[in-house]
């Protein structure tokens, strides 16, 4: 099987778990907020809906899935580019999709 | 509230004689196979070999047979339905009722994708992949184990709803609001949710782990564009189900909790969207099509060249051709809703990347046309399939690009000239690629050749039968007929109706030869054995081992310097050297954690379905903690000693020398 000892991969610790769900908590509440709030216009609200959760992967990135780009080598990096490809063709088509048939409606 | 069994109560039992006939079958034959395995005292063999193995090429056997018993089952759907259409002409309301009729075309379709396609696909991959890279196993042995299970146990939840209740009446991709609690509110839909669910997860799980293994288990010297392109076909397969699979996920969960928790995602009251629906689901669902054919051309690449005795032409083309193909692949799935009615500029863009995806897949067929060309192709099986899929492929591909177009779409969508189309790329491109794979890799799995008479037969019959059963969808399609009808009442549909039913026939006696191959070389299995293991004078590492591979599949890490490494080892005369002395090696241990959890999961999805919460509860709270315990578990490694290695290499080199 292949060699574990051989990857000097970190495992994260108690601190950078708590520090990234600190993190996820009030980058999910200030949405939360937000919504049952009202304080803010539909507009505003949604954009920072869209942003927080995008920032929030990030976060999951780096704290859960240990992902770096400076010290783990290519890897690592790849699998960022992955997730941006990803969230960039499978979220921003989508909303384009979505927005434009609801366009179509009005 | 609901009572100690949920919604499961005396009412689910079946009461259509068609059912009840078909149960009775399944219970005989059921009978028939387990009275075998006991008289010949095959249980113990059954589970600590096969059941609980987590061996690579064990696991990628019983993924195949998934995939056979479930063919059939799917493909007795698919008689049903063209019988039922050639009857209900001229106004008769044929033999299967609506409400029957369309749980079958929702589980024809569930079940030839998922159920069939997936676990052959993935069935080869797991054969041949570890052993192409030169690896002993897989990244992740245990995860292979219960990937297996996850996907049987999608496969009894689907069959469990022949027997009890319903099945899903939606179609294979269960629209809301149909799909919603309002418009199916009995069990059908929730068997098609969990089925789903269970075992695209252990889709994905067996992505990552094969991407792994890809990454970094490669034998010393194989660089990345060193991989054969089995190999690298399926690793773009596997990139291709990791990101789109957790969408399927996530689109059912929403599903789920608009079904169960009162939610409203799809729903129009509460501000939900079911575009949304449709949307997330042809995310996963177009990727989902190019998951299916990417490993089949990488199959029919390893066929051409092996039997023209060729070096593949264009690895490196085809390498990116099947990397273009994967990124575009990610980004057309609007194509599957043209008529939605987004704006003309989505229509446009979808389109026009649809149409592009023709050429990275032209260029593929070119390489396959260019190593044929001055070279000396052998007309075995394998290369039967590989000559008919061109064919029949090239004519799917052509009308797929007329139906890109988004003006054309909107005649054609949801007619038969669709079912045509896609019956066209994914028989003609992904079954014939697992059928050709099946008869190349056969011996190389099994030890054995399969007789070749009945092979040629089952190709005819498939292949005549496809284009006897499929042609008629399209005119029909040009005739207007749409897809999903239950009977029809135009007398210029007729005489199609009635081909389409002969062609199904056909490809009827071709599964039938391919069951009585199986039959027949099992029985002269004795006069066909493959000692050298390398039947065909085969390029990759895959044919350097025995047929069947020793189980530890390399006694040394074999060291590449070619794309075509074993070619280049039986040229440099490398191939086949006895060691002196052989290192210990390490394997991982059985384990019958992955059958326990499958089978925890299989009842935690029943409960669910039939909405029995303390079962639901249970079984979820005992795959958790089997899950744990296996997590914990420290003996589950074992060295294989030289000596032993000794013997089973010196063995096989006995029989290569005397083939």
């Amino acid at each position: 099987m292949s060699d574990h000892s051989s990857e000097a991969h970190s495992h994260g610790s108690v601190k950078s778990y708590v520090i990234g769900f600190v993190w996820s908590v009030i980058l999910t509440g200030i949405p939360f907020w937000m919504v049952m709030t009202e304080a803010f216009d539909k507009g505003p609200t949604y954009i920072a809906i869209v942003v927080l959760a995008i920032i929030q992967i990030f976060v999951h990135l780096k704290y859960f899935l240990h992902l770096d780009f400076s010290e783990q080598g290519k890897l690592d990096t790849y699998s960022f580019i992955f997730s941006a490809v990803i969230i960039i063709m499978v979220v921003a088509l989508s909303v384009w999709i979505i927005y434009a048939s609801n366009a179509m409606m009005m | 509230m609901s009572g100690f069994l949920g919604k499961l109560s005396w009412d689910a039992l079946p009461y259509d004689p068609i059912v009840i006939t078909t149960l009775c079958v399944v219970a005989v034959v059921g009978a028939i196979v387990a009275f075998l395995v006991i008289k010949n005292n095959l249980l113990g063999v059954l589970w600590r070999d096969w059941l609980t193995s987590v061996d690579h090429k064990k696991l990628g056997i019983m993924y195949i047979v998934l995939a056979f018993v479930m063919l059939v089952r799917g493909f007795a759907d698919a008689i049903m339905m063209r019988l039922q259409l050639a009857l209900a002409t001229n106004g008769d309301p044929g033999y299967l009722p609506p409400h029957h009729y369309d749980q079958i075309f929702t589980a024809h379709g569930v079940i030839m994708i998922i159920f069939m396609a997936m676990p052959f696909m993935i069935g080869l991959m797991n054969i041949v992949v570890p052993l192409q890279i030169g690896a002993r196993d897989v990244a992740f042995p245990f995860l292979n184990n219960l990937s297996f299970w996850l996907a049987a146990s999608g496969a009894i939840l689907v069959n469990i709803s022949l027997g009890l209740g319903e099945f899903a009446k939606t179609g294979w991709v269960a629209y809301p609001p149909l799909a919603g609690l309002e418009y199916s509110p009995g069990v059908g839909v929730d068997y098609y949710i969990w089925a789903l669910q269970i075992s695209g997860i252990g889709t994905t799980l067996t992505a990552v782990n094969f991407l792994v293994t890809v990454f970094k288990m490669r034998t010393p010297g194989m660089k990345l564009m060193d991989m054969p392109i089995f190999t690298w076909t399926c690793t773009w397969a596997n990139i291709l189900i990791a990101a789109s699979f957790p969408i399927l996920t996530a689109v059912l969960a929403m599903l789920t909790l608009d079904r169960y928790l009162d939610f409203h995602f799809f729903t129009n009251d509460g501000g939900g969207n079911s575009m949304m629906y449709i949307n997330l689901f042809w995310a996963w669902g177009h990727p989902e099509v190019y998951i299916l054919v990417l490993p089949a051309f990488g199959i029919f690449s390893e066929i051409v060249s092996t039997f023209t005795g060729k070096r593949l032409f264009g690895y490196k083309s085809m390498v990116w051709a099947t990397a273009s193909i994967s990124i575009l692949g990610f980004i057309v799935w609007l194509h599957h809703f043209f008529t939605m009615g987004s704006s003309a500029n989505v229509n446009a863009f979808f389109g026009i990347m649809t149409m592009i995806i023709a050429v990275p897949t032209g260029v593929k067929l070119f390489n396959w046309l260019f190593t044929m060309y001055r070279g000396r192709l052998r007309i075995t099986v394998p290369v039967l399939w590989t000559l008919g899929f061109m064919v029949t492929f090239t004519v799917g591909g052509m009308t797929g690009v007329l139906l890109a177009v988004p003006g054309a779409d909107y005649v054609l969508h949801n007619s038969l000239f669709l079912i045509a189309h896609f019956h066209n790329t994914i028989i003609g491109g992904a079954v014939f690629g697992y059928l050709a794979g099946f008869a190349f890799w056969f011996p190389k799995a099994m030890g054995f050749h399969l007789n070749v008479k009945l092979g040629k037969a089952a190709f005819w019959c498939w292949l005549v039968g496809f284009f006897l059963a499929f042609m008629p969808l399209y005119v029909l399609g040009f005739l207007g007929m749409t897809r999903r009808l239950n009977h029809t009442d135009n007398p210029d549909w007729n005489i199609w109706l009635y081909i389409a039913l002969c062609g199904a026939i056909v490809i009827f006696a071709g599964i039938i030869c391919q069951f009585l191959q199986l039959f027949v070389s099992f029985r002269d299995r004795k006069q066909n054995l493959d000692t050298t293991g390398d039947p065909w004078n085969g390029h990759t590492l895959e044919w350097s081992t025995a047929s069947p591979p020793q189980f530890y599949n390399f006694a040394e890490l074999p060291i590449v310097s070619d794309i075509d490494a074993f070619t280049d080892m039986k040229e440099k005369g490398t191939a086949y050297q006895r060691k002196e002395s052989y290192a210990p090696i390490h394997m991982p241990k059985n384990t019958s954690a992955g059958i326990i959890m499958g089978g925890l999961l299989t009842a935690f999805g029943f409960a669910m379905i039939w909405h029995i919460w303390w079962l639901a509860i249970a079984s979820l709270l005992g795959t958790v903690a089997t899950f744990i315990v296996r997590a914990y578990t420290k003996d589950v490694d074992y060295y294989v000693q030289p000596d032993e290695v000794a013997q089973i290499e010196n063995e096989h080199l006995d029989n290569v020398a005397k083939g």
